[in-house]
């Protein structure tokens, strides 16, 4: 079986494996050997965690590089050790991080890269990947056309599940050769983010995104998002106005979302928008203004204050779970 | 200093977009200059501005790929404000992946000879993969900022902010280097009266691969490392019901999700 590679970040999240991870993997193991390549420490917590995923084999390295500087150095670790393995793929999550990595990653190995695949299948023992292009409005199937395929996937692609059998993963020391562009663009400080307590929005099974029309006020969209345990969206036009974080952005230039329920607020739906959301599965729209083209493509529309109409939601929804 | 921005000719978002023919390639149909390139332009411009513009020896290149029309494309630059174009031309590009169009991409920069800093957008809004300034910078070795935020120039060191999803970072760089912004990092001008009729002056630079030195084999669908298997296009979305709140707009919203299991 040919061997496929993971890459596991130890760096920005050390001590554990990601949800994306176990998903990565559990699509490895599906596809031939799962090797992993570690950049930071191994723990033996990690380890073990690896092994329950079917990981026999890991490649790890602990190089200040891979952390003082941006992704390329991280990227010539995962080059170096794919062909090390002679991986036969390369599988990313579809971070900004991820895709990078799997850009420098394809130009070393000469290999096709595919990004943002929502789901991966084993085809003739080459993999073939699906995603949707044109802002949701078409689906493809792709292939890398290279001895090696890099592909870094969305979160949900596949089911994670532990091995049948775990393994005691052999770990191996790599000494990565960095090269000189590689060490070129330092990292001079790093701020970390606040965590809302919320679902991540790309993983959030339901959104609830507000726009202009919640005029400066989130309050009802986070209040309506917590009894749904949903994650906040935002229109650019509402991360412009500084009323949310940028990080909060669905659309063209921001997260592109999946969920089972978007729900819309104060969102006109400009083309923008319903590029980063209208592959939902559901798409509930609340706007007072009946001409929004949010409506042409909401399986649920409501022509109201938002103001009105998410408090009464969600007092009713309260009275129905008491 | 010599900035080169990358400038894509790409179908206009607010119509129907199409993939066409065997291979599944974009139809390029009714097309525009990248919406998101036109940070990388206001980025280069306001660099160059302050080092006294084209009057004080600064160029700003716009170097497209792409098909005779995607001349449009470097022309409505030139009308912003870059200094010259670059239109890399040849029927064998149709059908170029990421890493084929970074590779054309990197011989055309080559060719230009003296660039301190190449700046793009984050992404193209057809093909949308962010992964063409990663591969442009490994090709060329130099080193990359991606998805810069905001970038500030200090004699030859470059230094941005990266807002990712758990950490904000500043970076710094010494030039030359590569750097991609995000549509947070400036507020892009227009073409003016004044910037049209410069345009006209201006020089637009067309060449081939052979001019590059690049293989045709290397690039198009021949020399791409991906293939599209299939395509299909998403059936449109359609309207559901929609109801105009009449007092319990909140409870009929409560009983849609009900209905749905979602609640």
């Amino acid at each position: 079986m040919s061997a496929i590679v993971v890459y596991i970040d130890q760096l920005d999240a050390p001590g554990k494996l990601s949800t994306t991870a176990h998903q990565l993997l559990t699509l490895a193991r599906a596809a031939g050997e799962p090797v992993a390549v570690v950049a930071g420490p191994a723990s033996p917590e990690l380890l073990s965690e690896l092994g329950a995923y079917g990981v026999a084999r890991v490649l790890h390295s602990e190089q200040p590089e891979l952390g003082q500087f941006l992704v390329a150095p991280k990227a010539d670790l995962v080059a170096q050790a794919a062909a090390a393995v002679s991986a036969s793929a390369v599988l990313l999550d579809n971070s900004a991080a991820g895709k990078e990595i799997a850009a420098r990653v394809g130009v070393a190995l000469n290999a096709g890269v595919i990004t943002d695949a929502v789901s991966v299948a084993v085809d003739g023992g080459t993999l073939l990947a699906h995603k949707s292009v044109l802002a949701g409005s078409w689906t493809v199937e792709a292939r890398a056309a290279s001895a090696v395929s890099v592909i870094s996937v969305k979160a949900h692609a596949v089911e994670a599940a532990p091995a049948p059998e775990a393994a005691v993963p052999a770990i191996e020391s790599v000494d990565v050769a960095f090269a000189p562009a590689s060490l070129g663009a330092r990292v001079v400080s790093r701020t970390p983010r606040a965590a809302s307590g919320r679902p991540e929005l790309e993983d959030a099974r339901i959104v609830v995104a507000g726009g202009r029309g919640v005029d400066g006020d989130f309050t009802p969209i986070e209040e309506l998002a917590d009894v749904l345990g949903a994650a906040v969206g935002a229109s650019r036009a509402a991360t412009d106005a500084g009323w949310i974080s940028h990080a909060s952005q669905v659309g063209q230039t921001g997260k592109k979302v999946s969920p089972q329920l978007y729900i819309s607020v104060g969102i006109s739906g400009a083309i923008q928008q319903k590029a980063g959301m209208q592959t939902s599965k559901l798409i509930v729209a609340v706007n007072k203004d009946a001409e929004s083209p949010i409506f042409e493509i909401a399986d649920f529309g409501i022509v109201g204050d938002l103001f009105k109409v998410l408090p009464q939601a969600v007092e009713e929804i309260k009275r129905r779970k008491a | 200093m010599n900035i080169v921005v990358l400038v894509k000719y790409v179908p206009d978002a607010q119509f129907d977009r199409h993939l066409t023919g065997d291979a599944h390639t974009i139809d390029r149909n009714e097309s525009i200059l990248s919406e998101l390139d036109e940070y990388a332009l206001e980025a280069a411009l306001a660099l160059t501005d302050a080092r006294g513009g084209a009057k004080g020896g600064n160029t700003v290149t716009a170097l497209t790929l792409g098909p005779a029309a995607a001349a449009a494309a470097v022309k409505k630059s030139l009308q912003i404000g870059a200094t010259q174009g670059l239109h890399v031309s040849d029927e064998a590009l149709a059908g170029s992946d990421a890493s084929a169009t970074s590779l054309v991409l990197a011989a055309a920069i080559r060719s230009l000879g003296n660039v301190d800093l190449v700046i793009t957008g984050m992404a193209s809004t057809d093909g949308e993969t962010s992964i063409v300034p990663a591969q442009l910078a490994a090709r060329l070795g130099l080193p990359q900022i991606t998805f810069a935020s905001s970038v500030e120039l200090d004699g030859a060191t470059v230094t941005a902010r990266r807002d990712g999803d758990d950490f904000s970072e500043e970076i710094q760089a010494t030039l030359p280097a590569l750097i991609s912004v995000t549509d947070q990092a400036n507020e892009p001008r227009y073409p003016n009266f004044k910037g049209i009729i410069a345009a006209k002056k201006k020089k637009v630079t067309t060449v081939s691969l052979a001019d590059l030195g690049v293989a045709p084999d290397a690039v198009g669908l021949a020399g791409s490392l991906t293939r599209v298997a299939a395509a299909a296009e998403r059936p449109a979305r359609t309207a559901g019901t929609i109801i105009t709140d009449s007092g319990d707009a909140g409870i009929q919203l409560v009983d849609f999700l009900a209905a749905q299991k979602l609640i």
